[in-house]
Formats: structure tokens, sequence, C-alpha cells
């Protein structure tokens, strides 16, 4: 009896299953890598809602560092990828992967810092000299390390510093073919390289009172946004170099056939629409706005 | 299969060129997980062994619980020595949070259950007999316990082994009490969880065939040793 009675449960749970799937199966779904900072800020929970009762397309978002997010659209594995990292995206729509970048919005970076201010970096909006004097006085620093949009910032930034900075280079195996990793960071023990996401880093940051470099968004969420918020705090901004672009990409069909490519290029098309460019800049967090739209002045 | 094949020549690449990040991130993951499982066995053995022979109250309870306790998530343990070692926590002035002594005391947590159950059970499996035939042979107290330990060595040796692959392979306690921080708490683990995140599969991959060529020599040893005594 137990067993008939658990093999009924089995059945209907499976079909279940079965249903909802099928009706998963018919509506207008894509998926979506996108960066942390863009699901961390809260923005695409005020952007998606909207989009799904103009187009009525679901998103699922997948959010990684950008290093992944751009793996995952050169693999397939999404419809559209949503990340900021400019030259690494445009060599993606130059490699094909990718039908066109949509200049979406743009943000800032932010170098936060513990209250002692060891390196005196407080108030300069000089971001290169203000690592260049971390460096010196030998600072404690925290970078992602993970190959992400921020940590490709952070390089940029250190190679307009005079730091030395050292080159490590992995070699290894793709498609047959011998590949190098190159991976230009300065050393010594004050420059903690974590390999993690920005909110990780901010909390190691605060925990080892060290400096960072953060996207303004996801500082602000810790800052501001939690309980018990972190003590750091903004000591370089509103520098040109610490911009930020944002660009959405549709996966070229040609390439990875499978991808919903009209889906997401509507996706695309409603990001830069005035609608959507409005809701971003209306956007904000803890009474600051965090992002700046580029496709409607 | 390109892929794993990519993979397999990278990872051999890898030891073969002597990389030094390579070979700091095995050392650290190593170091870590041995001093874990040495610290471990200090505690979970004599535990597991005081529950095996004792006969109390609550016996029964008690070693539900530890069984229970062996289906710990990595992450709970992670958090609870977090909340303690942060800067804002109770032991926040030692500054442990971020560094290997952190990995280990989250580690040790994680498997003092691991060896103090397959310690109990290696000695629970030991026939009284052997116990009673040592007393009536006149053997004292310690002398007793040589003997049952010497029979349970094989169990006891795997309660080690055991602790020791729960460690080498987790990768909860060591991202969030280690932090992944490169050359000073990278392990293994993390680092492919990193190289993951960066979608570098192939090196993923390439280090998760490391991680298990150093746990297969960790175990040689152990077999060695197992069969030397069993002599």
């Amino acid at each position: 009896m137990k067993r008939k009675l658990s093999l009924i449960m089995i059945t209907v749970l499976l079909m279940v299953g079965m249903i909802t799937t099928a009706s998963f199966g018919e509506e207008k779904i894509i998926k979506m890598s996108t960066t942390t900072s863009t699901q961390a800020s809260g923005l695409l929970d005020i952007l998606l809602p909207e989009l799904e009762k103009d187009t009525g397309i679901k998103v699922k978002v997948i959010a990684k560092g950008t290093g992944a997010a751009i793996r995952d659209g050169k693999d397939g594995n999404v419809d559209v990828i949503f990340v900021h990292a400019k030259q690494r995206e445009e060599q993606f729509v130059k490699d094909g992967f990718g039908t066109k970048r949509y200049a979406v919005m743009h943000n800032d970076f932010v170098i936060l810092g513990p209250e002692k201010d060891p390196a005196g970096i407080k108030g300069s909006h000089d971001a290169a000299d203000s690592l260049a004097k971390i460096a010196r006085t030998q600072s404690m620093f925290a970078s992602r390390g993970d190959d992400s949009g921020t940590h490709t910032k952070e390089r940029a930034l250190w190679e307009k510093t005079s730091v030395l900075l050292k080159s490590t280079t992995t070699t290894i195996v793709k498609k047959g073919k011998e590949t190098e990793i190159n991976f230009v960071q300065p050393e010594g023990k004050w420059y903690m390289s974590l390999g993690q996401g920005m909110g990780k880093t901010i909390t190691f940051a605060d925990e080892k009172q060290a400096y960072t470099l953060s996207d303004r968004g996801t500082y602000i969420k810790y800052k501001h946004g939690r309980k018990d918020g972190i003590d750091l705090a903004v000591f370089c901004e509103k520098d040109s170099l610490l911009s930020n672009p944002y660009g959405v990409i549709p996966i070229s069909k040609e390439k990875r056939p499978h991808v919903k490519y009209g889906l997401a290029k509507e996706f695309a098309d409603w990001l830069v629409s005035p609608k959507a460019q409005s809701l971003i800049a209306n956007y904000k967090l803890h009474g600051e706005q965090l992002f700046y739209p580029d496709a409607v002045k | 299969m390109d892929f794993l094949l990519d993979s397999l020549i990278s990872s051999f690449m890898l030891v073969a060129s002597l990389d030094r990040e390579l070979f700091s991130v095995v050392a650290v993951s190593l170091k870590v997980s041995i001093t874990s499982s040495l610290f471990a066995s200090m505690i979970g053995m004599p535990f597991g062994f005081f529950v095996a022979i004792e006969s109390f109250k609550g016996k029964r309870m008690l070693i539900t619980c530890l069984n229970t306790l062996l289906a710990l998530p990595t992450v709970v343990i992670g958090l609870f020595v977090y909340a303690l070692i942060s800067r804002r926590g109770i032991f926040g002035p030692f500054d442990l949070l971020y560094t290997q002594k952190a990995i280990i005391i989250g580690q040790t947590i994680l498997i003092v259950p691991v060896v103090a159950t397959f310690t109990i059970a290696a000695i629970s499996r030991i026939d009284d007999r052997y116990r009673k035939t040592a007393m009536t042979l006149g053997a004292n107290r310690f002398q007793t316990i040589f003997v049952i330990i010497r029979e349970a060595r094989f169990g006891i040796a795997a309660a080690v082994i055991a602790a020791f692959g729960r460690v080498v392979s987790e990768v909860g306690i060591s991202m969030m009490l280690g932090g992944n921080a490169r050359g000073f708490t990278r392990t293994m683990t993390t680092a492919m969880a990193l190289e993951y995140d960066k979608g570098e599969f192939t090196l993923a991959v390439a280090l998760g065939i490391i991680l298990l060529s150093v746990s297969f020599g960790i175990n040689l040893l152990f077999h060695f040793f197992q069969g030397r005594t069993g002599q």
C-alpha cells in the first residue's frame, strides 16, 4: 500500500514538473549574463518588470564577473550579455560573437579607503596618482583579481602609474594550441588579489582596513544599504579615467545558431529606448543616482 | 572531449613548467589541510575513543548528533566562525579573518565529527573479547587501550584519510574565511572556483586534475603506512 502511494506521489510530482516546464516553453524568455553590479545595485529589479510589461520578454539573469559573462556569450550559453569593459566588448563584436554593442549607460568608479588614510589621498581627483601613493606607502590594497570589468579598469589604472608591475604568464592549451594568459599586477605583501566579486572585495577591504577600487553603486549599497554599514569612505572620485560605460550585446545567430537573437535584439532596443533610459536616469539608491543614460541625452 | 584533453595537457604543462603560482596554491592547500587534519585528529580521536569505550546515558543520542554533524554545510561553519573572528566580532582584535589560521579553525570544526564518528565505528567494531583477553593476560588500562587501538588502526587511519579528503576538497570555508587572496590564502579549490568565474575552464579543470593527483599521492603514503603496520 505504502509503495503504491509513493509511486502515485512520484508520478504526480513528475507531471507537475512537466506541466510547469511546458508552460514556460511557450513564453518569451531569454538568458542574459551580466555583471554582478547591475544586479547587486537593484537596477535590474526596476528594469525587467517594465520590460516584461512592454514586450512580454522575461529575462533569466545570470550574474557573474564581466570575464565570465563574456565567456558565456562566446559559448552561446546565453542570448545576450550586459557588461562593462568597453574594449573587450568591442573586441567581442569584432570577433563576430555579438552583432552590435549598444551603449546603454555609465556610472563611475571610486577609490575607497579606511578612515586613517595611510596613503593620504583624501579628496583626490587623480586616480593614477592615488594608486601610486598607495603603492609608495605600501598601504594595503584589495584587488578584485577576477578578470572582471572592475579588475580590467584597475589594471588599466596601474599601467598609468609608474609603479613597477609584475607580469605572470601561464601557458595553457586551448583547442590544441598553446595560449598564454597574462596577469599584470603590482607585487608586494600590501597587494591582495582576491578573485572575488565586488561585494566580497569591499567586505574584505573593510575588514582589513585596505584601499580598493569599486563601482559607486555597489559601494553605496554596502555603505548605506546595510544595518551595519562598512567604515570605508570615498577618497578619490570624479577622474575621467574612472568612468565606467555599460553595453549590451545580443549574441550573433551566425556563430551560435540556437540563440534567440530576435528577442535579444528586442531587449537591447528596449534598453536604449527613451522609456528605459529615463528609468535608468531616475533610479536612485539611498538618494543617490547610480547610472547615467548614454543612449538618450 | 577536446576540452578535457586540453585541460589534461595544460595540467601537465603547468606542473612541468614549475609554475610558481601553482606551487604556492598547492602548498597553501596542503599546509592548511594537513594542519587542520592533525588538529581534528588530536581532538576527534580521543573523543571518539572515549565515546566508544565508555557506556553512559545518552550515548546513542550523542552518536546520532555526531552523525548529523557530518552533514554540516561548510557555509554554516564559515558564517559561524566569520561572526566570531570578524573585526566586529569577539575575537576581532586578533586579526584572524582572511588568514590561513582562519581556514584551519573552520576546517578543524568541519572534520572533528568525521574523525570522531569514524573512530567510534572503528573501535566499536573491535570484538570486546580483545579487551577482556588483554585484561585477563594482566594488561593494565593503558596496555588495554593500546591493544584496542592497534586492532582498530585501519579504521582510525580511514578516519584521518576521510577527514583529509573532506578538507582538501572543500571550498566554502576556504573562500569565506580565507578570502582567496593570491599567494596568501588561495587554495586549490578556491583557485578553481576563481578560474571558473573568470571563464578559464581549461585552467580550472587542470587544477582539478592536479588536486586529484596530489590527493592520490597523500593516499599512497597512507597506503604504505597501513600496509607496513599490517604486517
